[in-house]
């Protein structure tokens, strides 16, 4: 039997083959569950319909997680084409490009705000939507990265956005915990994807890992959805409010060893 | 050279769902095609993915013109 045969799964954030949450779609089909997907704006539409179709089928619902109504709207979407939730996959964050370079001191209050909306209590929101769909039992898990506990040049605003949502993820944990629901946070290294590629000086950000990290490598989104899978499977039921790293060691490293010389 | 270009041509029919007469060399990715700045990111990606080369972000900012994509991936897989 797949580890996840027969659980249902909620999953945001994919907006093209390259995202994070596609890769974490993958393997969770892969491995037997099936998938719901929302997206935002017309923009993915297309994108997220033909993956959402070659992952099995499930529903592509367009949702806006800074939208109540809209979220309500899926909640009841997912109870009548799922009956209930097993797995909530949150990978959404929405930094303004100019938040992603230069000094934090200069984010604007408006900036702060719609970081934080999108990309730290969506997570609230869309349990508090879903909860009376999740069933007891269920994983919900969100994406989160190093910049949240340590100091990213540039990652900058969403960097603070993840160190909310970590903290979110805890508290969720307790929340939800009465009912054997986990939370928890899959931090993961870089990866490019048309979202990563925003951040000022991305390319030096892999260098930097695939040099430096205990396995000298960078890591893919399929193995952040082999780590996701594991994490809503039956295998992970005493993990919660924990965050996991799938960073290929990187954030481990107190020093690092000088780069080989070009001879 | 001609086949480079067939090829990015097909890649940005596809990702920017312009017309194939639209994608000459000297088109403007982002005046003449219509391009924002996220679908030339991902532009970039769909070339490094169907092409298996890496285009850091510095080379990609230089991408203008078709033209200048089909220099870019040609450069990057005489090097290997």
């Amino acid at each position: 039997m797949k580890l996840l045969e027969g659980k249902h799964a909620l999953i945001t954030g994919v907006a093209n083959r390259w995202s994070i949450a596609t890769g974490i779609a993958r393997q969770m089909h892969a491995h037997g569950a099936k998938l719901a997907f929302i997206y935002q704006g017309e923009r993915v539409k297309d994108e997220v319909q033909k993956l959402a179709a070659e992952l099995g089928g499930g529903p592509a619902i367009e949702c806006d997680v800074s939208n109540d109504e809209a979220l309500l709207a899926l909640s009841q979407r997912i109870a009548k084409d799922f009956g209930g939730l097993d797995i909530l996959v949150h990978s959404i964050a929405f930094v303004n490009k100019e938040d992603l370079q230069g000094k934090v001191y200069e984010t604007s209050r408006e900036g702060f705000k719609l970081a934080l909306d999108i990309s730290s209590y969506s997570l609230i929101a869309l349990v508090k939507a879903l909860r009376e769909t999740l069933n007891d039992g269920g994983s919900v898990m969100a994406l989160t990265y190093y910049g949240a506990t340590a100091i990213v040049p540039n990652y900058n605003i969403a960097g603070i956005a993840k160190a909310a949502l970590e903290a979110i993820v805890r508290y969720l944990a307790f929340d939800l915990g009465e009912r054997g629901i986990r939370v928890n946070a899959i931090s993961a290294g870089p990866i490019k994807t048309a979202s990563s590629r925003q951040v000022g000086g991305f390319s030096k950000m892999l260098d930097k890992v695939s040099a430096g990290s205990p396995l000298r490598r960078n890591i893919s989104s399929d193995e952040v959805g082999k780590t996701a899978v594991y994490l809503a499977s039956d295998l992970a039921t005493a993990i919660t409010a924990d965050v996991h790293f799938v960073d290929a060691g990187y954030h481990a490293m107190g020093m690092f060893p000088d780069p080989p010389s070009d001879s | 050279m001609s086949t480079t270009f067939e090829k990015v041509k097909k890649i940005i029919v596809e990702q920017l769902g312009v017309d194939e007469d639209e994608v000459t060399p000297e088109a403007s990715i982002t005046d003449d095609l219509g391009a924002d700045s996220l679908d030339q990111v991902e532009l970039v990606m769909a070339f490094e993915t169907e092409f298996n080369i890496d285009i850091p972000d510095e080379e990609a900012e230089k991408i203008k013109t078709v033209g200048d994509a089909v220099k870019r991936v040609d450069e990057a897989t005489t090097k290997e």
